[in-house]
């Protein structure tokens, strides 16, 4: 059989670069084009809360993924200073906080009714398994 | 398989493991190498105070120009947050080696009912003798804690009182500018990373 025989080192690569596709998606760490997950006080929120309005400016608990989406970026686009969890936020100014442990944080946020936002960071895909179908997902999602 | 087939699939292999390698060092490469506290942009001059040290002198962030201030908030009587805080910040000191004599601790009280300057100094001495506290009036200290966005609340009766605090710490650059606020959590090693970027800069 010559042809099988010649064909067999075509095959073997065929699958040799199928095997390490699949090696490259699950070993090699996700990342993402930006990993802010960018949040705006928008101007006003205080002169409305203050009016008795009901505000909904961001979530009340905000989910973060290390690696992927892990710095959390506030702006302070009201007129009015903002405490945020460790921080007073004056007018125009950002807050840019990285997160590097997975963790459930509770912090003081005055831009909220009751005063309190949650940031939830759950660690990013592990290697193996979890990476392949987070890379897996992704393809989906994009086709 | 021929010997010229066998060749071309071992350089097939290599090239692939060299491009799994690749890959690898450089998706850890490009890893953010900023601060690890949350920054500020844009910076602003850390607003001012006038205390009490609790080596008998004023405690100004003047009197630290061209040094990194690490300012934080507690008070003695706090069993968990205060003390790890303070140990962190005593061990950045000590990792940071001939650099830490560019950095100054200030630990301002949220209870200048028991902590007084001399009390202070006691307790501070146990961690690093160079962190200084820092106390005054009820109401000097109130305009200081609204000036950072600290809170401060009584809780309990008696004197076993506690003092539910903002457990963060704020970093000053030498010029006095407020660059970054770590939450509490950070060990050792961040606050000198940090630390060691603001003097360099």
């Amino acid at each position: 059989m010559p042809s099988l025989r010649k064909s067999r080192p075509f095959a073997l690569t065929l699958a040799l670069l199928v095997f390490s596709g699949l090696c490259w998606a699950a070993l090699v760490p996700v990342e993402a084009a930006s990993r802010d997950a960018v949040f705006e006080i928008p101007r006003g929120t205080s002169a409305h809360r203050l009016a008795g309005e009901k505000v909904d400016i961001f979530p009340q608990t905000i989910r973060l993924t290390l690696g992927l989406k892990d710095v959390l970026v506030l702006r302070n686009a009201d007129d009015v200073p903002h405490i945020f969890g460790p921080t007073l936020l004056r007018p125009g100014q950002t807050f840019r906080l990285p997160f590097a442990t997975a963790s459930t944080y509770n912090f003081a946020c005055t831009a909220h009714p009751n005063g309190g936002l949650n940031v939830i960071v759950a660690p990013g895909p592990a290697p193996g398994w979890e990476r392949l179908a987070w890379r897996w997902r992704q393809l989906a999602n994009a086709v | 398989m021929t010997v010229g087939s066998r060749r071309w699939l071992l350089a097939v292999v290599a090239a692939v493991l060299a491009a799994l390698v690749v890959a690898l060092f450089m998706t850890r490469a490009a890893q953010p190498q900023g601060l690890k506290a949350g920054v500020l942009d844009p910076p602003h001059a850390a607003p001012e105070f006038l205390l009490s040290g609790s080596d008998g002198s004023d405690v100004t962030l003047d009197r630290y120009r061209g040094k990194v201030v690490l300012l934080t908030f507690g008070f003695t009587h706090c069993a968990a947050v205060c003390p790890t805080t303070l140990a962190t910040l005593a061990q950045a000191r000590k990792e940071l080696g001939a650099k830490a004599d560019s950095v100054q601790v200030i630990y301002v009280t949220v209870d200048p009912e028991r902590d007084s300057a001399a009390h202070m100094h006691d307790y501070l001495a146990a961690f690093d003798p160079s962190i200084i506290g820092a106390t005054g009036a009820p109401d000097t200290l109130a305009t200081v804690r609204a000036d950072y966005g600290v809170t401060a609340v009584k809780e309990g009766t008696g004197p076993d009182y506690a003092v539910a605090h903002t457990s963060s710490i704020f970093l000053i650059d030498p010029a006095g500018m407020l660059r970054a606020v770590m939450p509490f959590g950070h060990d050792a090693a961040d606050f000198a990373h940090d630390v060691g970027l603001l003097i360099a800069q």
